[in-house]
C-alpha cells in the first residue's frame, strides 16, 4: 500500500482513527498520573508553606523545637509550633518496628522461598496476603482491645505506648518485607545456589554466605519500604500510642507522631490559624520525608548482585 | 559436625519464624471473629447508628462501604488500566521483536518514562493520610462538594491509581509476546491487537488484581476521614432517586464507612456500647476481606482456565 494516494478504504480510515484514539487516551490515563503527583505537591506546599509565610513562624522552631502550644493567645508571645516531638516519635515508633517486624519476615521469606517452597506457597503465602489485607483500624482496634489491655495489666502502665505502638506496626508491615524480599531471592540466579552446594556448604551456609548477601539490594528495599510504609501509617497508631505531645522519656511511655497529631486536630482547629496551618506543615514534612524514602530505595536498591 | 548442628539450628529457627507468623494470624483472625460473630445478626447489620445510646447497628456504614467502593472502582479501572496499556504497549516497544515494534519517534521519550515511574513511585509511597489531606483541599473545599461520597471516591482513586497501574503492568506483560506478534503479523493495528488479543489474555490477572485492591479500598479510613466525612445524614432507604439528599444513592452526601466508623467511635467515645460495635464492625471487615480475596483467587482460577481453554 503506498502513503498518500487518497485511496484509503473507509476500514482503514475507521482502524486509524481507533489507532490515535486508543493510542491518545492511554497516554492522557498516563499523564493524568503526573499530573496528580505534581497537584498534591504543589498544592500541599503552598497550604504548607503558609505557617512560615503567613503565620510568621520560624522553619528552624518548627523542626527542632519541642514546645507545642499552638494555641497560646498573642498577648503571652504568641502560638509555639515545634514538632520535633512528633518528628521522633515518628522514627522512633517506626524504626522499633523495623527492628522487631524486619528480621522475622526475612527469616519467613527465605523459609518460603529455600526451606519449605511447598509449605510456603501453599500456607505462608495465603496467609501473608491476608495479613496485608486486614484493615489499619483493625489493627488499631486489637491493638486498642487486645494490646494496650494486657500491657496495663502486666506491667502497671499506662498501656498505650511506644511499645504497644511499635508492636502493631511491626506485624502490620510483615507482609511487604516477606513478600519483597521473597521476591528478591526468587529472583536470584540457580547457578549461585547450585555452586555453594556443590562446594560443599551445608544450607545455612549457602543461605547466609550466598543468597543472602546476594539478594541484599532487594532485602533492603523491602525494609525501607516497610519503614515507609510504617512511617506514614496513621489511624492504628494513633489509636495506640496515647497521644501526649511530649519526647518520649521510655519505651512505655505515651508520646505521638507526625501522622497521629494531623489525624487528631486537623477536624477541630480553624483554617489559617498558626495551628491548622501547622498540621499542613507536618504534611508537607511527611511528603519530603516520603520523597527521601524514595531516593533512599534507590540508592540501596541499586548494590551490586554479586559481591 | 559443628557445621551441620549449625545447619539444623538454622533450619529449626526458619520453622519458627514462619510459625509465629502463622500462629500470629491464625489468633488474630480467630480472635476478631470468635469476639466480633456474636453481635453480627441481621439487626446489627441493617439498623442505624445510635449516637449516644446503646443498641446501634451499622447498616448506613455498611452500605456506604460498598456503594464507595463501586464509586472509586468506575475512575480507578478505566485510569489505571488505561495508564497500565500506555506503559506496556506504547511507552516502550510494546514487548515484541524489534521490527514490528513502535517506531522510536511515537513511544515515550526517556524524560517522560522517568517522569511516570517516579510519580507512580510517589503516590505508591505517599501516606494514605497525606492523600486525604489533598483531597480536602481539592475535592471538598475548591470544589465546594463538602465532605462527600464523590470526595471521598476521588481521593480514594489517588490512593490505589498506582497500585492498579502496577497490577495491569504485571497482567500485560504476562501475556505471551507470540500472541502480540502473530496479531501483528497479520496486519491488525496496534489498538486492535491491545483490545481484541492483549487485553482479553490479561483479562484474568486484571480481575484478580482489581478485586485484591478492592479489599484495600473497603478497609481504607485515614484518606476518608477528611474526604467522605466522619457522619452519614440520616439516609432513607426506600428513595433510590440519585439527587435527592436523603437518597443513599446520592455521591455528594457525606458518609461515613464502616472503618471510619470504628476510628470514630472510639476516638469519640459517646456510645456506650463501644465495645460491641467495634467488635461487630471489625469482624464484618475481616470477613468482607477474606471473601475478597477468596474471590479472587476462585475467579482468577476460573477465568484462567477459560480463557486458556486448559
Amino acid at each position: 500500500m503506498q502513503r498518500g494516494t487518497g485511496t484509503m478504504t473507509a476500514t482503514r480510515r475507521k482502524q486509524l482513527y481507533r489507532e490515535y484514539l486508543g493510542h491518545y487516551l492511554t497516554f492522557a490515563c498516563a499523564v493524568l498520573l503526573i499530573v496528580i503527583t505534581l497537584a498534591i505537591v504543589v498544592f500541599i506546599a503552598l497550604q504548607g508553606l503558609a505557617t512560615f509565610f503567613a503565620n510568621h513562624i520560624n522553619p528552624w522552631q518548627f523542626l527542632f523545637s519541642t514546645r507545642w502550644q499552638p494555641d497560646r493567645p498573642l498577648s503571652e508571645g504568641g502560638p509555639l509550633v515545634g514538632t520535633l516531638a512528633f518528628t521522633v516519635g515518628s522514627i522512633a515508633v517506626s524504626l522499633l518496628a523495623v527492628l522487631i517486624g524486619g528480621p522475622l519476615s526475612v527469616v519467613a521469606a527465605v523459609f518460603m522461598v529455600e526451606i519449605a517452597p511447598g509449605w510456603g506457597r501453599k500456607v505462608l503465602q495465603p496467609a501473608i496476603e491476608i495479613l496485608a489485607g486486614i484493615p489499619s483500624v483493625v489493627y488499631g482496634w486489637i491493638g486498642l482491645s487486645l494490646l494496650v489491655p494486657f500491657l496495663r495489666h502486666e506491667l502497671h502502665t499506662l498501656g498505650f505506648s511506644l511499645l504497644a505502638g511499635c508492636l502493631v506496626l511491626a506485624v502490620m508491615i510483615i507482609p511487604t518485607v516477606v513478600s519483597l524480599t521473597a521476591d528478591s531471592l526468587r529472583s536470584l540466579s540457580r547457578d549461585l545456589k547450585e555452586a555453594a552446594y556443590a562446594l560443599g556448604s551445608t544450607r545455612w551456609q549457602t543461605i547466609s554466605r550466598v543468597l543472602l548477601p546476594a539478594a541484599r539490594p532487594g532485602i533492603m528495599t523491602a525494609i525501607v519500604l516497610g519503614l515507609a510504609r510504617a512511617f506514614g501509617e496513621a489511624l492504628a497508631v494513633q489509636m495506640v500510642i496515647g497521644n501526649t505531645r511530649n519526647l518520649p522519656a521510655s519505651i512505655l511511655s505515651p508520646m505521638t507522631t507526625l501522622t497521629s497529631a494531623i489525624t487528631m486536630d486537623m477536624g477541630y482547629t480553624i483554617p489559617g490559624t498558626a495551628w491548622n496551618n501547622a498540621l499542613w506543615s507536618m504534611s508537607l514534612l511527611l511528603l519530603l520525608i516520603t520523597f527521601g524514602f524514595i531516593i533512599l530505595i534507590r540508592l540501596v536498591g541499586r548494590g551490586r548482585v554479586y559481591r | 559436625m559443628k557445621a551441620r548442628l549449625v545447619d539444623h539450628l538454622a533450619t529449626f529457627f526458619f520453622w519458627l519464624g514462619a510459625g509465629i507468623i502463622l500462629v500470629l494470624l491464625g489468633a488474630l483472625v480467630g480472635y476478631l471473629l470468635f469476639k466480633g460473630c456474636k453481635w453480627i445478626d441481621l439487626d446489627f447489620i441493617t439498623r442505624a447508628p445510635e449516637n449516644l445510646k446503646a443498641g446501634g447497628g451499622v447498616g448506613p456504614q455498611l452500605f456506604n462501604s460498598f456503594y464507595l467502593l463501586v464509586l472509586s472502582m468506575l475512575f480507578t479501572v478505566p485510569l489505571g488500566v488505561g495508564a497500565g496499556i500506555y506503559l506496556a504497549e506504547y511507552a516502550g516497544n510494546g514487548d515484541v521483536n524489534p521490527a514490528l515494534a513502535l517506531p522510536r519517534s511515537k513511544r515515550a521519550s526517556n524524560f517522560l518514562l522517568a517522569a511516570l515511574n517516579l510519580s507512580i513511585e510517589t503516590l505508591a509511597s505517599l501516606p494514605s493520610i497525606v492523600v486525604g489531606l489533598f483531597g480536602l483541599l481539592i475535592f471538598v473545599v475548591s470544589t465546594g462538594w463538602g465532605y462527600s461520597l464523590m470526595a471521598g471516591a476521588l481521593a480514594l482513586t489517588v490512593l490505589n491509581l498506582p497500585v492498579m497501574v502496577r497490577i495491569s503492568l504485571e497482567a500485560l506483560h504476562a501475556v505471551p509476546r507470540d500472541l502480540k506478534e502473530a496479531s501483528l503479523a497479520l496486519g491488525a493495528s496496534r489498538w486492535e491487537t491491545i483490545w481484541k488479543v492483549v487485553l482479553p489474555a490479561a483479562f484474568p490477572g486484571l480481575v484478580t488484581g482489581g478485586i485484591i485492591t478492592a479489599g484495600r479500598v473497603f478497609g481504607e479510613a485515614a484518606a476518608l476521614l477528611y474526604t467522605a466525612g466522619m457522619s452519614s445524614p440520616v439516609l432513607d432507604f426506600s428513595d433510590w432517586n440519585p439527587l435527592h439528599p436523603n437518597s443513599p444513592l446520592n455521591p455528594f452526601r457525606p458518609a461515613a464507612t464502616l472503618a471510619v466508623h470504628i476510628w470514630k467511635i472510639n476516638s469519640e467515645g459517646l456510645i456506650p456500647d463501644v465495645r460491641r460495635v467495634a467488635d461487630g464492625s471489625a469482624a464484618l471487615l475481616i470477613i468482607v476481606v477474606l471473601v475478597f480475596n477468596l474471590l479472587a483467587r476462585w475467579l482468577g482460577s476460573v477465568l484462567y482456565r477459560r480463557m486458556t481453554a486448559s
